[in-house]
């Protein structure tokens, strides 16, 4: 196997990513895309470890995927604030702080 | 960069047809197909379902690296617990309305421009730096080796992450509790 087989497969995952961040107007579709991406970044991790044969890259991947965990979990209570709040998770209508 | 791209990139390397690179690109192609079909699929359940997909993928890309506790963690961690985390958030925001076409038409252009530029210059950078670097895997790692490294080198890290998962537990609880 070349690496670069999985970091290829880990960019478009990551671009994939970033266009439903920037497209996707529901709060939770919006969650879920940055689950793609941390995805991808985790791929990369344990990637570059067996290139290197080296665990950092798992046991940073294992940091990622907790770290995710904790911020779905907020993430999740934020929109179902905003849901409880507006009656509505549209990001777009989300717009107290704007200028 | 389409699959095709990573499976010429593969088949640059002369041993395409080895069973791993075989295995590589049937996943691969099921975890991109999957991932577009999460982002622009109009019901939300739906796309909590492709996510299942595109993370059980990911699981199956960590097995073919060789890091079977990575995967195994991920398949408990976002198959077991965070798709079903999702499920009740869908739930609990009856979030089965759909995007807004005639509104989202140009945020859609802009957002499939940048994801098209940051791919292409990140395939550019990828194919011109690692060309033809090779991963050997002899054998998994050890589960011993990765508890050895969390336990004595990264120990401050795995402390502080397990501060950040009981902060993130309360606060999670104290945003969305009822007043």
């Amino acid at each position: 196997m070349i690496l670069n087989q999985f970091l290829l497969l880990a960019a478009i995952l990551f671009c994939i990513g970033v266009y439903g961040v920037l497209a996707r107007r529901n709060g939770i579709m919006v969650l879920m895309s940055v689950e793609i991406i941390l995805n991808s970044v985790n791929i990369n991790l344990v990637a570059f470890g067996a290139f290197r044969d080296n665990v950092a890259g798992e046991v940073f991947a294992l940091f990622v995927i907790a770290v995710a965990a904790a911020e779905v979990g907020i993430g999740l209570a934020i929109v179902l604030l905003i849901y409880r709040n507006r009656r509505s998770i549209d990001l777009t209508e989300a717009d107290l702080l704007k200028g | 960069m389409t699959p095709a791209g990573v499976l010429a990139a593969g088949a640059a390397g002369g041993d395409l047809f080895v069973a791993q690179n075989v295995f590589f690109g049937v996943i691969a192609l099921v975890m991109i197909v999957s991932a577009i079909r999460c982002v622009t699929t109009r019901n939300v359940v739906h796309a909590a379902l492709w996510l299942v997909l595109v993370l059980a993928g990911a699981a199956a890309q960590f097995i073919l690296l060789g890091s079977e506790f990575v995967a195994v963690t991920q398949v408990l961690v976002y198959i077991g617990a965070i798709i079903v985390l999702f499920l009740f958030g869908i739930m609990l925001t009856k979030a089965s309305m759909g995007d807004d076409d005639s509104v989202a038409g140009e945020k859609r252009l802009m957002a499939g421009l940048v994801a098209v530029l940051l791919a292409v210059v990140m395939g550019i950078a990828l194919v011109d730096s690692y060309s033809d670097t090779r991963v050997v895997i002899d054998e998994p790692q050890r589960f011993a080796a990765v508890s050895d490294a969390i336990f004595s080198q990264y120990i401050v890290a795995f402390e502080a992450v397990s501060v950040l998962l009981l902060a993130a537990l309360i606060g999670a609880i104290v945003v969305a509790r009822k007043e």
